[in-house]
């Protein structure tokens, strides 16, 4: 009944929690850069690759949007060896969280390429670019530009849900939190703390998105 | 040999037939202003000439290229036909330099220093020298479709389709542009527009074309036309006494 | 591989889907009505108030559902208080549900046009009034969309109640493989029993949305 939070039993474990704050920020950071990336690849194809290109792009996006992260976490640590693919946690977590952003990122940066006006790539076109040439100079910092708010809102979502990538032992900040709380049984205080520092971590990513994205497209 | 020889064009949307057998020639140094109602296909014989649009039949050269061949380098022909369009379409993410010289960049392979001389060379033309910098939302709509000339001129076209580039214009905007056209016109280089301003395809124009239900339906010296035009379509068209 | 170990990794997922499906409606039902309750309280226009539902809102939007689960089911429980995972997985997944709802529905109220806040107040009604009978109406229709593609992450969401034990679609999962070490078979099954109850609302939800634009 009358449990005291005492929070300086957490700090012997500092090195710990932050080698697992450490492991997120480079798990996120990697997956992000490597989503992002087959985002605009999975919208390039989709709006003009050819059509078996972008179908099997539609069923990549779909597949990954309805089914649960930690499902496809599961499949790719526990299912994938059964295909003679073995991964270590920590790949399998980098592997998941990439694939994971790439599908929300086609989707996202596909919805800000078709609203980019079709005058804008006849123009790209009628100065003898290829369509190419057009996706890569005139539509993809446009359509970036458009999306930028709610692909650092996806990206921010991502990276919290990265802490599922504990429950295969990949030792990120949740798994430093059960470790913490498992030697010292004080889990509220692991939890909270750890919680607060997602926190942080979310507050300071998203104020650095804002700032590259001010940094990418000055002018507007 | 015409820069530009269209001959017994047809294109169709579906079963809805838009150039019903279009003929033409534009000379070097020609300025053709093209009028007629609204749907009589000027925009698409204009987005044709480019490529924009394919037809089903007939043919289209420029200098000596016919746009729907087979082995037409359809890159090759829109580095000689530039295009200004009703809606500027200038790229918003880029300022009016930067505007100018993406496609020399990227499809010229023209390098960073002589790109920008030739940003400079091209604003001055359209009189815009002081707003290289500037990013299009900076610009009013006169010089928005002015930086959208230069941008087109800086591919150094030897034909450039113009289609209406006053129309979205507010009215005080619309001499401004047009002034630009008139220098563009006096320095030689051949020019189809699509205009309603009637005053300019008259003394601005070297060729006056009168598109009527998917034809090239009367043509010939704007002066002449205007004064005596010799169908009742035309008449009727630009409201002269019949 | 034995049809018959394929049956029975089957049906035993199905009947874990039932605890997906009843943990998704009363998370997402619970979430929604304190969802309701954090609009009003975001838009009350009353300081301290506003501050508090913000605050509740960037914290269970800026931390792991998992670490809120944690903190429900590990840490109340020091309190004295003893939570089952079902109760913990509800609870978390609810408050989880309404940070989230309530941002979505303050969009679609903030979405109506200042005039008609000013054309209802000039009209003598109060704030309640001009909720309930001219901003709430309105923004129903625009939040329809969104509300049923949000319901898809609920959906997700409860996989995570696994973590803490409560046996539903992903703990059955997990546990047929245990004991079948059928992995790629398992969770095959599992991902696309997930995707049969998420893609027809993520459709149903694309739906709605281009209804609503080609009305506009
Ligand atoms: N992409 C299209 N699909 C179907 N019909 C079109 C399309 N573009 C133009 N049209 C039709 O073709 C006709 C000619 O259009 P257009 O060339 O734009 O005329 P103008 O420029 O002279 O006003 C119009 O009836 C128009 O409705
Ligand atoms: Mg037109």
């Amino acid at each position: 009944m009358t449990y005291k939070l005492q929070f300086g039993e957490l700090l012997p474990y500092m090195g710990v929690l932050f080698e697992g704050l450490l492991f997120t920020v480079v798990l996120t950071l990697i997956s992000t850069v490597a989503g992002v990336g087959l985002g605009i690849g999975g919208a390039a194809a989709r709006t003009f690759g050819p059509p078996w290109a972008g179908r099997v792009f539609v069923i990549y996006v779909e597949l990954i949007r309805n089914t649960p992260f930690i499902v496809q976490l599961f499949f790719i640590y526990f299912g994938l060896p059964a295909l003679g693919l073995k991964l270590s946690e920590s790949q399998a977590a980098f592997l998941a969280m990439t694939i994971n952003l790439g599908a929300y990122s086609t989707e996202i940066i596909r919805a800000g390429v078709e609203a980019v006006p079709k005058g804008h790539i006849e123009a790209g076109v009628s100065l003898a670019m290829t369509k190419w040439e057009v996706f890569a100079h005139i539509i993809l910092k446009q359509a970036l530009q458009k999306i930028w708010p709610a692909l650092s809102s996806q990206i921010i979502i991502v990276m919290l849900g990265s802490s599922v990538v504990s429950q295969i032992s990949a030792e990120d900040l949740t798994y430093a939190a059960n470790f913490v709380q498992s030697r010292n049984f004080r889990a509220f205080e692991a939890y909270f703390a750890v919680a607060l520092a997602y926190l942080g971590l979310a507050i300071v990513m998203r104020a650095m998105l804002r700032g590259i994205g001010r940094l990418m497209f000055p002018g507007h | 040999m015409p820069l530009v020889d269209i001959r017994d064009v047809r294109k169709s949307y579906g079963a809805v037939e838009v150039l019903k057998g279009v003929s033409l020639d534009i000379a070097q140094g020609d300025v053709a202003a093209i009028i007629g109602r609204s749907g009589s296909g000027k925009s698409t014989l204009l987005r044709c000439i480019n490529g924009l649009e394919t037809y089903q039949s007939g043919s289209i050269c420029v200098d000596g290229v016919e746009v729907a061949g087979e082995k037409t380098n359809l890159r090759e022909l829109r580095r000689n036909v530039g295009m200004v369009f009703q809606q500027f379409n200038l790229f918003p993410h880029l300022t009016a330099a930067q505007n100018v010289t993406l496609a020399p960049k990227v499809v010229n392979k023209t390098g960073e220093t002589q790109a920008m001389d030739l940003a400079k060379e091209m604003l001055a033309k359209v009189g815009l020298s002081d707003k290289a910098g500037n990013y299009p939302s900076q610009l009013s709509g006169g010089q928005q479709q002015r930086v959208a000339i230069a941008r087109a001129l800086a591919m150094r076209p030897k034909v450039l389709l113009c289609d209406e580039i006053t129309s979205a214009l507010d009215p005080e905007l619309v001499n401004e542009v047009l002034r630009v056209v008139e220098r563009l016109a006096k320095e030689g280089i051949t020019l189809i527009l699509v205009t309603h301003e009637m005053r300019f395809a008259r003394d601005v124009g070297t060729k006056l074309v009168f598109m009527h239900a998917g034809k090239a339906h009367e043509e010939g010296p704007p002066k002449a036309l205007f004064d005596a035009p010799r169908t009742p379509e035309l008449r009727q068209f630009i409201g002269a006494p019949a | 591989m034995s049809d018959f170990t394929f049956w029975v990794i089957f049906s035993n997922l199905l009947l874990a889907l039932r605890w997906t499906i009843a943990l998704s409606l009363v998370a997402f039902v619970c979430g929604g009505a304190v969802g309701l309750l954090m609009l009003f309280a975001r838009v009350s226009k009353i300081g301290w108030l506003e501050a508090l539902t913000r605050g509740y809102i960037e914290f269970f939007q800026g931390t792991p559902l998992l670490m809120q689960l944690f903190l429900l089911f590990f840490g109340l429980a020091l309190f004295g208080l003893e939570v089952s995972p079902w109760l913990a997985a509800t609870l978390a997944l609810t408050l989880w549900t309404s940070a989230f709802i309530s941002e979505i529905w303050r969009g679609c109220v903030e979405s109506i046009s200042r005039g008609q806040w000013e054309a209802s107040s000039s009209l003598a009604m109060t704030y309640i009034e001009q909720m309930r009978y001219v901003i709430l109406p309105q923004a129903l229709r625009i939040a329809v969309a969104p509300t049923v593609g949000f319901s898809v992450q609920v959906v997700k969401g409860t996989a995570l109640a696994s973590v803490i034990g409560f046996v539903e679609l992903t703990k059955a999962g997990t546990m047929l493989n245990n004991a079948t070490f059928r992995p790629f078979l398992v969770y095959s099954l599992v991902a696309l029993m997930y995707f049969a109850l998420c893609f027809p609302l993520s459709f149903f939800a694309k739906k709605l949305e281009g209804r609503l634009n080609a009305a506009r």
